[in-house]
């Protein structure tokens, strides 16, 4: 008998799983319905068109070991109008998020704040007379680490997108081999 | 009124070619069925499929009208298993829809094909609540294999042909089509494609070459093989390979419950049903082999039992056409997605023969101290008996059909299939109430066959009300009902894991006999076993449908049973044995 793993070291992280989908009503619906229905757990998810007119992107961040990961890569396959899907957490991929923080600003905190965005390669997009707009744009760690940053001067509103993965080099999950 | 049949349109219909010309979208999924091989149709009508069947009565499609929509999803599941080509079911919208649910959902657990086709609200009312509208395509989205919303006519005819594909290929399953009711009557140029464009579905046959020498390895130095083979054996049709495997490399094979009728159950190598309800020595050779070939199953939890416990000893070889239940629930050393047969011709070719005759001498020591078909004499008459009678009477020929519960298991276990595809049960739903819809869907598709169905008080009851179409055609059904006053699986458990509390499970008795005679079938009871023998040699011996009303013992117990939750080490023996 092996020796469980204490929880923190066990192999249960998330995985970032990029698929191709038609680009067709109803499509968005059948794979959240998998998950919910699965009982998949996802972190974030993402859809946006690419460049081929008929072809949307979904990006995925699912939480499981990898016996649960494969599990979800062969359910999406499942549904017709899934074209490709990748696990491509082990690969060499550049992953970004994006986020609108509204932060409440005082008479000294808003120069501070500029300060803190400048080292961040954030964004001020809007200011008024008490609260700045920042948006910012890397991993995940660098989004959260600007959120715990900014958050005692006051966080107003905060909103956040999933996460976009590509993968470097020439190689990725890119056209559906059309026959 | 002139009348003419089905057969003459068919001829004349053969004739006229409406390719290129400008049809409503009720003949242009009509003419679609035609060009799909469609024949029958299981269905009921309601407004929003009114104009679709206005138009049925000029085409050479059999409609047979059923008393309930569960019906005629459930007549279009045995059709579509009887025939391996999808069998066509029709309801309106709303409710109509909705009571195909049952059904279409026992299709998909059973990778049956089905094409179910129901109309919903026009266009221009969809989304609006309107009357009888519901969101079918939403409700059913989890339970098919695909679904299609149509509210443009110019999309109708392909959209019927992806879904017969859909449908028929692959594992397959059903296809629910929803058409908003002013498409029916909406005209286009009637165009059938030739092929489909589907470019996320591609399934695979041909199993990879390099896991089946691998397979083929581990058979080689195997000492105590087993194969499971389910309905996968069936769907494509395996029946010659597996038995050609079974017999050069001399390994014994269990069914899986919907595996049955898949293998020869008289054959020496037939160790008969696995899981819950499976014979001793099935379950206890799994818990021994030191392989274990799974061909064409899922590795159910009613086949496994606690999967930490199952085959403890075995290394693993899966075949199945669903990526998907490969190490879903077992884990596996030797994968292979492929059609089960393609995958075992493959195989076949490159296994050595070989002999277990210690392995088999092991079996039939099982099988000696808990014999799989035996039952003991009890006060009453008992529901193994019946079957056998049954077994006798048709010569083991029938195609026979089940609702589920206690009569379900004695039937898989007392009526040994020799023949294909004979048998009908809803295995991975378990929806009570198939019984008779699937005997009406298979002998529609069968009708020079003999078939029984086997049902109990509680599943019977659920579609009673289809006696009338049973009738209204003349099916020579003939109905076993088991008649044991009790929701009989249901009283068991509660027997054996909830303190003898029969909450809710009495059913009594209401006067079978007169029911049937009441839709004009004729009926008998019988309560000893002289009087089954002589009810079944009755029911054959009589034309057209007949019900036996089998007053059998009340609290008889199925056993071995796996108790739910537990290994299959775990299993519980016939204490009388
Ligand atoms: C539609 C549906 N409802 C409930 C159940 C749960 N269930 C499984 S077996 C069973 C009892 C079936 O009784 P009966 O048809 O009389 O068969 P018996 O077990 O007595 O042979 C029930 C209620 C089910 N399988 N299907
Ligand atoms: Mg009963």
């Amino acid at each position: 008998m092996a020796i469980a793993a204490p929880p923190a070291l066990r192999a249960i992280h998330t995985h970032t799983v990029v698929a191709l989908l038609e680009d067709r009503p109803g499509v968005l619906n059948r794979v959240v319905s998998l998950f919910r229905r699965r009982g998949f757990n996802i972190e974030t998810l993402t859809v946006g068109h690419t460049d081929l007119p008929d072809i949307s992107r979904l990006t995925v961040v699912v939480e499981g070991d990898d016996r649960i990961v494969e599990q979800v890569v062969k359910q999406l396959y499942k549904v017709i109008e899934v074209l490709k899907v990748s696990d491509v957490t082990a690969d060499r991929v550049v992953t970004r998020e994006l986020a609108l923080i509204k932060v409440a600003t005082g008479g000294t905190t808003r120069s501070e704040i500029m300060q803190i965005c400048d080292i961040f390669r954030a964004k001020i997009v809007d200011v008024a007379s008490d609260s700045l707009m920042i948006e910012v744009t890397g991993t995940q760690d660098k989004v959260e680490s600007l959120v715990q940053l900014v958050r005692r001067f006051g966080i107003k509103e905060l909103v956040r997108t999933g996460r976009v993965a590509m993968v470097r080099g020439s190689q990725g999950v890119t056209r559906v081999d059309d026959e | 009124m002139v009348t003419v049949s089905k057969a003459e349109q068919r001829a004349s219909h053969a004739e006229r070619n409406v390719e290129g010309q400008r049809l409503g979208g009720a003949q242009i999924l009509c003419e679609a069925l035609l060009r799909e091989g469609v024949e029958i149709v299981f269905g009921h009508p309601g407004g929003a499929v009114l104009p679709l069947y206005h138009v049925l009565t000029d085409y050479p499609i059999r409609h047979v009208l059923v008393r309930h929509e569960q019906v005629a999803a459930m007549a279009a599941d045995a059709y579509g298993r009887i025939k391996g080509r999808p069998g066509v079911c029709f309801a309106t919208s709303g409710p109509g829809a909705t009571n195909l649910v049952t059904g279409i959902a026992s299709a998909m657990m059973d990778s049956v094909p089905v094409v179910a086709i129901t109309g919903n609200v026009p266009t221009f009312l969809l989304g609006g609540d309107a009357f009888q509208e519901t969101d079918i395509t939403g409700i059913t989205l989890p339970i098919t294999k695909h679904n299609f919303l149509v509210k443009d006519v110019n999309e109708l005819a392909e959209t019927v042909k992806a879904a017969f594909h859909i449908a028929g290929t692959g594992r397959p399953g059903p296809v629910l089509v929803d058409i908003a009711k002013d498409v029916f009557t909406t005209e286009a140029v009637f165009q059938y494609p030739h092929t489909v464009n589907l470019r996320g579905y591609r399934p695979t046959y041909h199993g990879n070459m390099r896991q089946i020498k691998a397979a083929a390895e581990l058979i080689a130095h195997a000492h105590r093989p087993l194969i499971l083979a389910g309905h996968g054996v069936v769907i494509s049709g395996a029946y010659d390979e597996l038995l050609e495997l079974a017999e050069k490399c001399d390994i014994p094979v269990g069914q899986t419950l919907l595996g049955l009728s898949c293998f020869p159950q008289s054959h020496r190598l037939s160790l008969d049903l696995v899981g819950m309800h499976g014979t001793s020595r099935a379950n206890r050779a799994i818990q021994e082999c030191d392989l274990l070939i799974g061909i064409g199953m899922r590795m159910d939890d009613r086949v496994t039992g606690k999967v930490s416990g199952f085959a403890p000893h075995a290394k693993v070889i899966h075949i199945d056409i669903d990526p998907a239940e490969i190490g879903k629930n077992v884990r596996t050393h030797v994968p292979i997605v492929g059609d089960a047969r393609q995958v075992l011709r493959a195989l076949n070719s490159v296994v050595k023969p070989a002999k277990h005759p210690q392995w088999l001498a092991r079996i039939a020591e099982f099988e000696e101290r808990h014999p799989g078909r035996q039952w003991h004499p009890a006060d009453g008459l008992q529901v193994p008996f019946v079957v056998d009678a049954i077994y006798r009477a048709t010569d083991g020929d029938a195609i026979v059909t089940t609702d589920v519960g206690q009569h379900q298991m004695w039937a898989a276990r007392f009526y040994p299939f020799d023949r294909r595809n004979r048998w009908l049960t809803s295995g991975g739903l378990g929806s009570m109430g198939y019984g008779l819809p699937s005997a009406i869907g298979a002998q529609f598709a069968a009708p020079g066959d003999v078939v029984w169905a086997v049902v109990g008080d509680g599943g019977f009851q659920m579609n009673i009300q289809d006696l009338a179409t049973v009738r209204e055609h003349s099916l020579p059904i003939k109905i076993a009902l088991m008649n044991n006053g009790y929701l009989g699986m249901v009283r068991q458990w509660q027997q054996l894991f909830f303190q003898h509390n029969y909450s809710s499970s009495y059913l009594g008795s209401p006067n079978y006999v007169k029911i049937a005679e009441g839709y004009d079938i004729p009926g008998r009871a019988a309560k000893t076993d002289d009087e089954a023998v002589a009810a079944v040699r009755w029911a054959m011996d009589t034309p057209g449908p007949v019900l036996i009303d089998f007053r059998v013992a009340e609290e008889e117990n199925v056993y071995p049973m796996i108790p739910p939750g537990g290994a299959l080490s775990d299993i519980i023996e016939d204490p009388r044995d």
